[in-house]
């Protein structure tokens, strides 16, 4: 076990590097970079020093240099905890994502509570009573929750929210908290904000989940250790949960893993960016837009790193659960 | 045990079990009738498809919900203390399937025992998950006596603790013979061979001493020398714990090994029933005939008895008369597909639906008229 540890590790590790470069590469790609289109901008509006201060960027980014030499200096300060500077707001993209990263994990994490919250009890209703008007129901719903995009359903809330309700549900914060330091009163201002995303995320996901644990349930009651369970004298509730849900659960800890992880960063960007939330989504978009190559190269490095740290853990779990998983 | 003794355990009264599916009416069960008794071994055979399985899991009430049950099957409960009278007649096919009623006889009166040990048992649960299970669901300690009365002893039932849980479970494990118990109590599934796990799974229908073990076709996916072993075992336990056994298989030679008394199945009909020995020795029906021509020779497995001549038809598009008819050696034609024959006792406690016996003649006028023409055209 500890030696699988360390050999996904190390394979992570490579991982990381190849993606780094990759992205790193296709990110500078296009010709002129945002500082010459920066310096452009303000000597057009006068500004020596700010020119002086893209020289010394450039110099300490290598800017000027080859490519491998500019991925080199920006890699070697990466591991190091700088990732660098963002052009577009002049500040270290460390400190820009820092910002926002609890609230897209605390986002995500609410996002995912809701989903299976909701899903799993759904999808296990649905497939006990497999063609049941509830079953119906909510196979129907589900289906119009996997058709409808979640920016889409953003949009609509956003309508119903301040042109007919007139609330605010833009954004995480309400006005008078957005830069104050945190407090109490900060929490619960952001949990009144905090649900709406995470109700568009969850009902998009939730959809997607059911059809699953409903699918994988179906299957299960198929196996021959059901009937022996129910041969036993079990409950037909101790059937199911005890020993179908546990074996039909598996394909969702890997969606846990492979999609969650990532998801973090970049779950449900555009109904972020429809919503205007303070999270790393709408950073990482406006990134690429405007060549922000060290935010963009950051981010996506990250999102990487979090689906090998996903991978791994899913790998973990899924042998902690199942006894048939070997960890080789 | 004299036959008029025997003490009825389950009886199965004109059985039948119906599917309603997209190319028609299956009659899977289609008029079954015998009884188990206490302590004794029913075999039960016939070939793939005849109605084995369906059978035993109305027993169970576990009939897939789209199937249509009639008949009646009853189990006779006995009163565990004192002088053991029968203290209950549980109409199992009119219980709820999933009440209270038929949880306590699943598993704890009447256990069943699969066809397919390699997937009996849930993937991620210790073989002793599984039997301390069971034993929770089913057996309790009798505490402290708390008085006698009129010859009977009072006692007071507690639950199992979770360590004779444990205990039990071994224990069990121990009398099926997996060597190692205190250590494979805690063995996953696919930590086992095929033939431990149908052991294991023995364990667990044992371990809650109960009345009637349905076995269906439990060595059927194991090897030949297996078979033997997990045979002798169940007889070996039949014996310690009195219990009846309703043991399913397509296999004669098997049968022959274990069964008192023996039902021929054919199609969903039950064609012949009598003691093991006169159907051996002096078999009524043809198909049971057919099937006794073609036991496999000892250490050879066969999985179809697929030496009977013919296939068998499809149930949606039934032989008229006899159903064997197609593949009859003694066919009789204008008799044989054109009435179907009761079932009726041909000789002592032998019983039979075949039209070569005058018993299994109906007494309609249609059919007694084919009767009669056709002994006046011999
Ligand atoms: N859920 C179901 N829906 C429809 N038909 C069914 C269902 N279950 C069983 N049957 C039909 O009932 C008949 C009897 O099935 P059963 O399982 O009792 O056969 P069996 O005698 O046990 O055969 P085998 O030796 O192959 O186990 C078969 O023709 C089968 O197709
Ligand atoms: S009734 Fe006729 S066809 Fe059917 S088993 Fe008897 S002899 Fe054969
Ligand atoms: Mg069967």
């Amino acid at each position: 076990m500890g030696a699988f540890i360390i050999r996904r590790v190390f394979y992570a590790i490579i991982m990381l590097f190849v993606v780094s470069f990759v992205s790193f590469v296709i990110i500078s790609l296009p010709a002129g970079d945002f500082l010459d289109q920066k310096i452009a901008e303000l000597e057009a509006r006068g500004d020596r020093s700010a020119s002086q201060r893209v020289d010394d960027y450039r110099e300490r980014y290598g800017l000027d240099q080859p490519l491998l030499t500019q991925y080199w200096l920006w890699i070697s300060n990466f591991v190091q905890g700088d990732f660098g500077l963002s052009f577009e707001y002049d500040r270290p993209v460390r400190e820009l994502i820092g910002q926002r990263l609890t609230l897209s994990i605390l986002l995500s994490l609410t996002t995912l509570t809701f989903t299976w919250a909701i899903a799993i009890p759904l999808g296990v209703y649905s497939a006990v009573n497999q063609y049941s008007l509830g079953d119906q129901i909510i196979t129907t719903i589900a289906f119009i929750g996997i058709g409808i995009p979640g920016f889409l359903l953003a949009l609509i809330v956003l309508y119903v929210a301040i042109v007919i309700l007139n609330q605010d549900v833009v954004g995480l914060f309400s006005q008078q908290f957005k830069d104050a330091p945190w407090s109490l009163a900060k929490v619960w201002d952001l949990m009144k904000h905090l649900w709406v995303p995470a109700l568009i995320g969850a009902v998009t996901g939730t959809a997607g989940t059911i059809r699953i644990m409903r699918g994988n349930l179906l299957d299960t009651f198929g196996q021959a250790f059901i009937e022996s369970a129910r041969a036993r004298g079990l409950k037909q509730r101790t059937v199911v949960w005890r020993h179908a849900v546990r074996m039909a659960i598996t394909p969702l800890i890997i969606i846990l893993g492979t999609e969650a992880f990532p998801g973090i960063l970049a779950g449900n960007i555009l109904v972020e960016v429809v919503l205007g939330l303070p999270t790393i989504g709408p950073l990482y978009i406006q990134a690429l837009t405007t060549q922000d190559m060290y935010m963009a190269g950051t981010v996506l490095v990250l999102i990487v790193f979090l689906l090998l740290v996903g991978n791994l853990v899913t790998d973990l779990v899924l042998a902690w659960i199942d006894p048939r998983v070997r960890l080789e | 045990m004299t036959k008029e003794t025997r003490d009825p355990l389950v009886t199965v009264k004109n059985l039948h079990v119906d599917f309603d599916v997209r190319d028609g009416i299956v009659h899977a069960v289609d008029g079954a009738s015998f009884n188990i008794y206490r302590g004794q071994t029913l075999g039960i055979i016939g070939e793939s498809g005849c109605g084995k399985s369906i059978t035993a899991k109305a027993i169970m009430n576990m009939i897939p919900k789209q199937g249509k049950v009639t008949g009646e099957i009853t189990f006779y409960e006995k009163s565990e203390e004192g002088s053991g009278e029968i203290i209950n007649e549980i109409r199992l096919d009119q219980t709820d399937p999933d009440g209270e009623v038929i949880r306590k006889i699943r598993g704890g009166h009447i256990a069943m025992i699969f066809q397919e040990p390699m997937s009996s048992m849930t993937p991620v649960y210790t073989a002793g998950f599984h039997i301390i299970e069971a034993v929770h669901l089913h057996r309790f300690m009798s505490a402290e006596k708390i008085g006698g009365q009129m010859g009977k002893n009072i006692q007071k039932k507690r639950p199992v603790t979770e360590a004779e849980a444990r205990e039990i479970a071994i224990e069990m494990l121990r009398r099926v013979g997996i060597p190692n118990a205190e250590k494979r109590v805690d063995s996953y599934p696919h930590e086992l061979s095929g033939g431990q796990r149908q052991r294991v799974m023995i364990a667990i229908a044992l371990s809650t001493y109960p009345d009637l073990l349905i076995a269906d076709e439990p060595t059927t996916a194991l090897d030949v020398s297996i078979e033997a072993q997990i045979l002798d075992l169940m007889r070996e336990l039949q014996e310690t714990q009195d219990m009846a056994i309703m043991f399913i298989t397509h296999n004669l030679g098997v049968i022959a090994e274990i069964a008192d008394e023996i039902v021929v199945m054919y199609m969903g009909k039950e064609v012949e029933r009598s003691d093991t020995i006169a159907i051996f020795e002096n078999p009524k029906h043809p198909y049971t005939k057919a099937l006794l021509g073609s036991i496999p020779e000892i250490g050879e497995k066969k999985d179809k008895l697929e030496t009977i001549e013919g296939m068998v038809p499809s149930p949606f598009n039934l032989p008229s008369g006899c159903v064997f008819h197609p593949r009859c050696p003694s066919f009789m034609p204008g008799k044989c597909d054109c009435v179907y024959p009761e079932y009726a006792e041909v000789a002592d406690g032998h019983w039979a639906r075949c039209l070569l016996y005058d018993g299994c003649w109906p007494e309609t006028t249609e059919a007694q008229a084919v009767k009669n023409q056709a002994v006046a055209a011999d």
